[in-house]
């Protein structure tokens, strides 16, 4: 608990971390477009739920914006192809961010094509039913794009006997160093109100709030300005603070009520869109057009150019960062924020739908400098820092004696969403995050075990 | 391309930490002791400096030769262990034996320490613990004070200070009385209080020109001290609100009902070890509790025992075994005061 900050103006929830946001980097950088990837490469399953199945052949010839996927079960989205170009394949093995290598579709693009996004068809949405609106939304493989990549279009439809009746958007952006939402609140804050009137009617909600964190004002006002009347629409600043734009904390923040453990936003009525997902739709859906672009902040120490960049889904990130000028003494590249992104292992991992930045960090970054590990202090810091109000530091020294049952038996380990704050404020270095995730693998892995 | 040259590396997030490490904590509150050191030195003259000097060594050598019968890499460097040497030599009156100080340093990080496997392992404060074992180890020296501001202190030690090891030391009373010093009887204003019932006056207690220990002086310099690590977030500003407000709680009642006998709340807050041992070691991150609510049981449970073990005990000073008691109370503190997690059902929702 820190003395300094009791008071503050703007609704929030309690513990968090204030790590330095870097935002200046980017935040003024309007988002451009980067050129094309002479080769595009499109994993099956970049999004959570069944892969998607490939519905073209190698050597066929595709046009941007043309269904090159579809999707594997209901929770699952279609792909489109982001460049007109030849199919290379369809089962070609790539790394993945994640670590393992994924299946994915390899097209060449045609370097002589306009890139021109001819494969639409307008339509008219005030007819549409909520059936209809949540089924565009599948097909124009729509994913969330804060990063979790979890299909929109299952968030649309609640499960039986739950009814959505607040939807928030998520405009906190509250990694360091991403921009993307910013830009996008600012740049398309029209198609933005389109995306969240559609959401509202498919999935039934009565209102919408936007939660944007105060070093965004601007968006905040901007967005003011655009919005229709009947107030059914409404933007709340909160305070700024990791990690606000998580779901469960932008809730509390915004809603003062509390999702109950293991259960889903749903169950107390309520839907949480990120900005940019909500913007991709308004600009997709009445055009019938397939999610094959996404913008990308692009920061850190390690980029020359550091910038917003439109990015078609499928460019290798060599590519990418040759575009935007990594330095040579780069050693670490996030997909993601650095608070809850991977750092990956190869170069030719793709940007994929959930990819909201890329942050590289060079070895003469206060960050990337050697840290040793000294025993718990027990200094609380990590207590005073969760956001579900864990007890990290009982769970850190439950998981050096691999005592994972317990961990999750009495210390509530499943609640932890692995946002890194334990770890951010640790004096002794602990990785405790990392404890917690190797803790919960190996409970899911004795559980499977157990069911055999 | 200017494509990075180096081989990439993998790392776990967060990728970014915030820029403070145990170390750094413990250098801090090092500087935050070195000022009231520096008074003790100043009131006391050279018996202070060999005491505070003998002690941080015993406490650093002690450290070393268990690290090195471990097989651990050396400790010394994280400054913990002269946070301990520090806090023990201010704990210790001025004229005690160095001998005794080296054997109080020894046992406060073999036995407080060591043995439960170094920092961050140890259930009670190592300083209190080598204070306590010396405290039934030679009852008499350390309960023993001389006179402050005695002229000539900075080039003479006061005779005890310089006994001969594994030696009583010389009978203090007959330096003082060569001192001739008036009104000096040799009793800390705990005693006074106690045992006659005079309370010494709020500001010299707050500036701490009586007798005592090193560390027994001066609350207002001690709260300072301690104001400095709670600023820079190093220190839990919540235990040492909790043990006085305990300490408030606790002795109003008994202030209220009697104040011929019993001593004001003010006194007990601003006598003794009190205003050190709130600020520098009931709030020892170690052995203190996690959860908030175990926090603040903790303070006032501290506060109380201190101010029944001066009201009620054989002692003069409580806040020794107050706050040991606290420390081992912490594990069964903590394990009844887990935080509620988000989104769990409360209590009375439960099926």
């Amino acid at each position: 608990m820190n003395l300094n900050r009791i008071f503050n103006k703007y609704r929030t929830f309690p513990h968090g971390i204030h790590p330095l946001g870097h935002k200046e980097l980017t935040a003024g950088k309007a988002i451009r477009r980067v050129a094309f990837a002479p080769e595009m490469v499109i994993p099956l399953s970049q999004h959570r739920g069944a892969p998607a199945v490939a519905t073209v052949v190698p050597g066929q010839e595709v046009v941007r914006g043309e269904p090159i996927a579809e999707p594997g079960g209901f929770v699952s989205v279609p792909m489109h192809s982001p460049v007109t170009g030849s199919v290379k394949s369809i089962d070609a093995l790539v790394p993945s961010a994640a670590g393992p290598k994924v299946r994915a579709i390899v097209i060449h693009t045609y370097e002589a094509s306009t890139q021109e996004v001819l494969y639409d068809c307008p339509r008219d949405l005030e007819s549409m039913t909520s059936e209809q609106l949540v089924q565009a939304v599948q097909d124009a493989g729509m994913v969330g794009l804060g990063g979790a990549a979890f299909p929109s279009h299952v968030k649309m439809l609640p499960p039986k006997g739950k009814k959505i009746d607040t939807l928030l958007v998520n405009g906190c952006e509250c990694e360091p160093y991403l921009t993307c939402d910013h830009r996008i609140m600012l740049e398309r804050a029209d198609s933005l109100i389109r995306g969240i009137e559609m959401a509202l009617r498919a999935t039934g909600a009565g209102r919408a709030i936007i939660g944007v964190e105060d070093n965004k004002l601007d968006a905040v006002v901007h967005i003011r300005s655009r919005l229709p009347s009947g107030g059914r629409i409404s933007v709340e600043a909160v305070e700024t603070k990791y990690p606000q734009g998580a779901e469960k904390m932008l809730i509390l923040a915004l809603l003062k009520q509390e999702v109950p453990s293991g259960g889903i936003p749903a169950d107390i009525g309520v839907a949480v869109y990120n900005v940019g997902t909500l913007a991709q739709l308004g600009d997709l859906v009445p055009e019938s057009r397939g999610l094959i672009e996404r913008v990308v902040t692009l920061s850190g120490p390690g980029i020359e150019r550091p910038g917003n960049y439109l990015v078609p889904i499928g460019t290798p990130l060599r590519f990418l960062l040759g575009q935007a000028r990594s330095r040579s003494d780069a050693n670490e590249i996030i997909i993601g924020g650095p608070m809850m992104g991977m750092s990956v292992a190869s170069l030719d991992v793709p940007v994929t739908k959930g990819v909201s930045g890329v942050v590289v960090l060079e070895p003469k970054d206060p960050d990337q400098r050697p840290r040793p590990i000294y025993p718990c202090i027990k200094c609380s810091d990590c207590l005073d820092a969760c956001p579900v109000n864990l007890n990290p530091s009982m769970l850190g020294q439950l998981a050096q004696v691999r005592e994972y049952g317990t961990m999750e038996q009495a210390y509530h380990l499943n609640d932890c969403f692995e946002c890194g704050c334990c770890s951010y404020v640790c004096p002794s270095n602990i990785p405790l995050t990392q404890y917690f995730r190797i803790a919960k693998a190996i409970n899911r892995e004795a559980a499977v075990a157990a069911a055999h | 391309m200017a494509l990075t040259s180096k081989p990439i590396e993998i790392r776990t997030s967060p990728h970014i930490r915030k820029a403070i490490s145990v170390a750094q904590i413990m250098r801090n509150v090092v500087y935050a002791l070195l000022p009231i050191c520096a008074w003790s030195v100043y009131k006391f003259g050279l018996s202070a400096l060999l005491l505070l000097l003998t002690t941080t060594v015993a406490c650093a050598l002690s450290e070393s030769l268990f690290c090195w019968l471990s097989g651990r890499n050396n400790t010394v460097r994280d400054f913990s262990v002269i946070i301990t040497g520090l806090l023990l030599g201010l704990t210790l009156p001025p004229g005690f034996p160095l001998w005794m100080a080296a054997v109080a340093g020894f046992m406060a990080i073999g036995l407080g320490k060591a043995l439960f496997g170094g920092l961050g392992y140890n259930v009670m404060n190592p300083a209190l613990v080598g204070r306590a074992f010396v405290q039934a180890a030679f009852p008499v020296a350390i309960t023993t004070w001389t006179p402050a501001f005695v002229p000539g202190r900075f080039s003479e030690a006061i005779p005890s200070t310089l006994t001969t090891p594994f030696m009583t030391p010389p009978d203090a009373t007959v330096w003082i009385q060569a001192l001739a010093i008036d009104g000096f009887t040799g009793a800390t204003p705990l005693a006074l209080q106690k045992f006659e019932h005079i309370s010494a006056s709020t500001i010299d207690l707050l500036t701490g020109v009586l007798a005592g220990s090193a560390g027994e002086s001066s609350a207002l310099l001690v709260f300072l001290c301690g104001l400095y690590l709670a600023l820079r977030g190093m220190m839990d500003w919540r235990i040492p609100a909790a043990v006085f407000t305990g300490t408030i709680l606790t002795s109003l009642p008994f202030y209220l009902v009697s104040p011929e006998i019993y001593p004001s709340p003010q006194f007990m807050i601003l006598s003794g070890g009190l205003m050190l041992g709130a600020m520098f070691m009931a709030s020892d991150m170690v052995g203190s509790p996690l959860t908030p609510r175990g926090i603040w049981l903790y303070g006032f449970s501290i506060g109380f025992l201190t101010v029944m073990i001066r009201l009620f005990g054989g002692l003069t000073e409580g806040v020794m075994y107050a706050i040991l008691i606290g420390n081992v109370l912490t594990p069964l503190i903590d394990s009844v005061t887990q935080p509620r997690v988000y989104g769990a059902r409360r209590q009375e929702e439960r099926p």
